[in-house]
């Protein structure tokens, strides 16, 4: 039996070292050459890319290939970043021409030698691949993502009061949470690149995630804050905000969801009573 | 940053319809517009041989029969209006500015009333009401 089971193991060594090799003999990306998007149109430089060389390894991350880039290479490239561990949402670019976070995109998951970086699209053009987010952060402003509650006294402390979910209240809007607000929706969207009114998938979602929470009690308020004429109406359901998404919200979701609510077949009854509820008690 | 803080107040505009009472009748008059349309295609088909149908005096007869005239009529109405919102709603997206907006706004009504009011005009004539 203890044999068997050391054969076994044996064998399955050996097919890892053999699955091993052959996955360095389909990456032999010892180096891989980064094909960087240059352009810094203040100082009156015109549009152009640069190639550089940079060694990688398995784990390198295309972050990774641009910093070392910037640090031996060439330290004028215009690049941003902070916690290098998809949380932060400032290194969003375009990586062979898909939005994606730099710092979490791995250089082996790449095909071919030559990695093309580009700034993200449908935002200003700051220099090389940073953009403004002025815009896209004005959009979310918009739809004001923060609760509203009429129950929260913010100026009595003794009034202050525990606002209760259950699991099935916290299910309904946890995933839109999880945005990082890296802007990879927005930059995808089609609609977006069209109409700079359009909120975006990214100020829609949050929309919907605050429109969703039991604790708010500004639903009317929110939907007609979307309800115009450059508001939700206007997403074509392409989709690829949600296929662009490193944290695995599905902006494309809670779009349709506010919808059906705005059309009034996705009615919030629910909610309105446990509201009432609520109300009665702290009366 | 104030001027694109007001990129939401900006579309907070007076209008007749919420955008999405437009975009309800948008829907509506799609699925009504396949229902008439259907049986607009099921009577080419069913009662006679589609190319007799089409004949000049089978036309119109067709226009002597009341219930089928309120059939074209609702055919007419339901596609232009679904026809034209969605027309409207493709030039929106071209340009982003209040003038536009209204223009489009206000030429695909018109267009709008006018194709119905034409189409409308040819149904009274063929029906034999109208001045000839």
């Amino acid at each position: 039996m203890t044999e068997q089971l050391i054969e076994k193991i044996e064998t399955m060594e050996k097919k890892h070292e053999k699955q091993k090799h052959q996955r360095e003999k389909e990456y032999p990306k010892s180096s891989v050459t980064l094909k960087i998007y240059r352009a810094n149109r203040r100082a009156g430089e015109s549009p152009h890319y640069d190639r550089i060389e940079v060694p990688v390894q398995h784990w390198t991350t295309v972050l990774d290939a641009l910093l070392y880039a910037k640090a031996y290479k060439d330290q004028s490239i215009g690049i941003r970043y902070s916690c290098r561990m998809a949380s932060c949402g400032s290194c969003g670019m375009k990586i062979n021409g898909i939005p994606r976070l730099a710092c979490y995109t791995k250089v082996s998951e790449l095909q071919g030698r030559e990695i093309t970086v580009e700034p993200l699209s449908n935002f200003p053009h700051i220099r090389d691949l940073v953009t403004d987010f002025s815009q896209f952060f004005a959009h979310h402003h918009n739809v004001e993502p923060y609760i509203q509650n009429d129950n929260a006294d913010m100026q009595e402390k003794n009034k202050l009061t525990e606002f209760i979910q259950t699991p099935e209240d916290v299910d309904k809007y946890l995933q839109f949470s999880y945005c990082i607000k890296c802007g990879l929706c927005y930059s995808a969207c089609p609609t977006v690149a069209t109409d700079t009114q359009f909120p975006g998938p990214q100020a829609l979602s949050q929309a919907y995630r605050y429109f969703i929470d039991s604790r708010d009690t500004a639903p009317k308020e929110r939907l007609n804050l979307v309800d115009n004429r450059h508001g939700i109406w206007r997403c074509h359901f392409a989709g690829s905000c949600s296929s662009v998404c490193p944290k695995g919200v599905d902006p494309a979701l809670g779009i349709q969801l506010l919808r059906g609510h705005l059309l009034g077949y996705s009615k919030n009854e629910k909610k309105a009573a446990e509201l009432k509820e609520r109300q009665k008690k702290d009366d | 940053m104030e001027h694109l803080c007001s990129l939401g107040a900006n579309n907070k505009k007076m209008t007749m319809l919420r955008e999405s009472q437009i975009m309800k009748i948008h829907y509506i008059t799609a699925v009504a517009a396949l229902f008439v349309v259907a049986v607009h295609i099921m009577m080419r088909i069913a009662i006679m041989p589609y190319g007799m149908s089409l004949e000049y005096e089978n036309v119109i007869a067709n226009y002597q029969n009341i219930p089928y005239i309120v059939l074209l009529e609702s055919i007419l109405v339901l596609v232009s209006i679904h026809g034209f919102n969605g027309l409207r709603v493709i030039l929106l997206e071209l340009r982003q500015s209040k003038k536009w907006e209204d223009g489009v706004t206000v030429l695909t009504i018109a267009g709008m009333i006018a194709l119905v009011a034409y189409g409308t005009r040819t149904i009274i004539i063929a029906n034999g009401l109208g001045v000839e």
